[in-house]
């Protein structure tokens, strides 16, 4: 049995503009579990950046509560662009979060430029991120992330902005870093067939303000890679579920 | 700094880009000394007044008694250490009010419209008023120079933080950073390109506010012979101290184009 990582219980979440009050989130009630790979798929402009937002205690629930199973859960964000700066080296760009939450000692540094090296950019350590292409600017990013250790990590369509060569290579890349380092990850992206190929389970959500529609299980092995989900028999049978539950 | 080619169509470009640098080069200083070639025969063969508009041979001649007499190098020094300090203070002070304003983005608001106010004003005109409050002396001149210099400053390298803080903000929020950490890791080192050219502009401010100053009230100084030179009808005087200031100016900014050079190395 898995055990949960971190529950939304009946969290809403509204804010306000000049033009008047804006329900983003209403009544979400929804699982994450320890060790699974959950999708968030939903319309443009539901909110499902505002779920990470909520988990990641940038933002706080106007109504209902996020209770996470331990109090020092470790969380990572990964954000839609790279954002590396460029007056930084690809290492020290790794080790800007581990710098800014005081756990940059020699064994952390070690570790993340051990991770550098396992996923292919340890000669490019000494580069600039100008230097690099879109998609390994976003390795790049994946690792300053996984460099804190996160038990939970939270991604926010992280391909959306490369090329669609670039985006399958990476989401493979990114599936086998995930699994290979036993993180739990919530992927939050508007592509169907990405989430397939990538999620235990794919939360559908409705327009705004978003509700949770339906939990569909994804049946794949976690050893088939996304490239070899897509690949799959029933992968286009997952595509239409989620495709017909996404019509308004 | 030679770089191999790679092949002979390679070489041949490498050279065609080194010839056409060479080019320009060369018609710089021939376009200089046209100029001064025209000015001085212009002067000899009486087509305009010497008296007027003096000629390359008398503001040399001019440079030189300077030197002998030994005030060129108290003119000089009076006003290059006016510069570089009205410079210097106009740009630290310009700098740390930027920091203040990124910092408090409320002050920043309720101040916005002052700045707008004070960068369109022409500074010259506090000249009087600084006579009146400081003093006939070396500090009126030298606040000039900082007070034209020091809006701007603040106004482009504010600029340069707010533009290097907007995304990566939400990246430094996720991370968890302070905001003296944001401002450190982020926005001070991305501020940098905008730093520099806020020197580069002011560099010019500052020489604009302190021979307008020493316009208005100074024993020595260039823009004290520029004054003193006009009221006499020396001429030669007012030409021979421009050809030091444009010597002098362009030394500064090219210390300021160096310094970028190193930064961004």
């Amino acid at each position: 049995m898995q055990s949960e990582l971190l529950t939304f219980s009946d969290v809403s979440l509204s804010y306000y503009t000049v033009e008047g009050e804006t329900t983003a989130i209403q009544n979400l009630n929804m699982t994450v579990n320890d060790g699974e790979f959950l999708a968030i798929v939903g319309p443009s402009g539901c909110g499902k950046t505002t779920v990470l937002s909520l988990i990641m205690g940038l933002l706080k629930p106007s109504k209902g509560s996020i209770r996470f199973s331990a109090p020092d859960l470790r969380l990572g964000y990964m954000l839609q662009r790279d954002h590396l700066l460029d007056h930084r080296t690809v290492e020290k760009n790794v080790l800007l979060g581990l710098e800014v939450q005081h756990r940059l000692t020699e064994e952390s540094r070690a570790r993340a430029i051990g991770l550098l090296d396992r996923y292919g950019l340890g000669s490019f350590r000494t580069y600039k991120p100008a230097q690099l292409s879109g998609g390994m600017r976003q390795k790049v990013a994946l690792i300053r992330t996984l460099a804190l250790e996160p038990d939970l990590l939270l991604l926010d369509e992280p391909f959306s902005a490369l090329d669609y060569q670039t985006r399958l290579n990476l989401s493979d890349e990114v599936y086998r870093i995930i699994r290979g380092e036993h993180k739990s990850a919530i992927l939050v992206t508007h592509d169907i067939s990405e989430a397939v190929s990538m999620a235990d389970r794919v939360a559908v959500f409705s327009a705004r303000p978003a509700r949770l529609k339906e939990m569909i299980n994804i049946g794949f092995p976690a050893v088939l890679s996304p490239l070899e989900r897509r690949k799959q028999p029933d992968f286009h049978d997952y595509f239409d579920r989620i495709w017909k539950e996404l019509q308004p | 700094m030679k770089r191999q080619a790679v092949s002979n169509a390679h070489a041949a470009y490498l050279r065609r880009i080194r010839r056409d640098a060479r080019t320009v080069r060369l018609l710089r200083i021939a376009l200089l000394l046209g100029f001064l070639l025209l000015w001085e025969l212009g002067a000899d063969l009486r087509w305009f007044d010497p008296f007027i508009l003096s000629s390359p041979s008398r503001a040399f001649g001019t440079i030189a008694r300077l030197y002998r007499d030994g005030s060129l190098w108290l003119h000089i020094g009076t006003t290059l250490l006016e510069t570089v300090l009205g410079f210097l203070l106009g740009t630290v002070l310009g700098a740390l009010l930027a920091v203040l304003l990124w910092w408090m983005p409320r002050l920043n608001r309720i101040l916005d419209p002052y700045l707008v106010v004070l960068n369109a004003l022409p500074k010259i005109a506090l000249g009087p008023v600084l006579i009146v409050w400081i003093g006939a002396g070396m500090a009126s001149i030298v606040v000039m120079g900082v007070l034209v210099s020091l809006i701007v400053t603040t106004v482009t390298v504010l600029n340069g933080f707010l533009a290097a803080t907007d995304e990566k903000q939400l990246l430094m929020r996720t991370l968890g950073a302070t905001k003296l950490q944001t401002f450190c890791k982020v926005v001070l080192p991305g501020g940098v390109p905008d730093l520099i050219s806020a020197l580069k502009i002011s560099v010019g401010m500052s020489w604009v506010g302190v021979i307008v100053g020493e316009y208005l009230v100074s024993k020595a100084g260039l823009g004290y012979l520029i004054v003193y030179g006009g009221q006499v009808f020396k001429l030669d005087l007012v030409m021979a101290s421009v050809i030091i200031l444009c010597v002098l100016a362009a030394l500064m900014y090219y210390a300021v184009a160096f310094l970028e050079k190193k930064v961004r190395r």
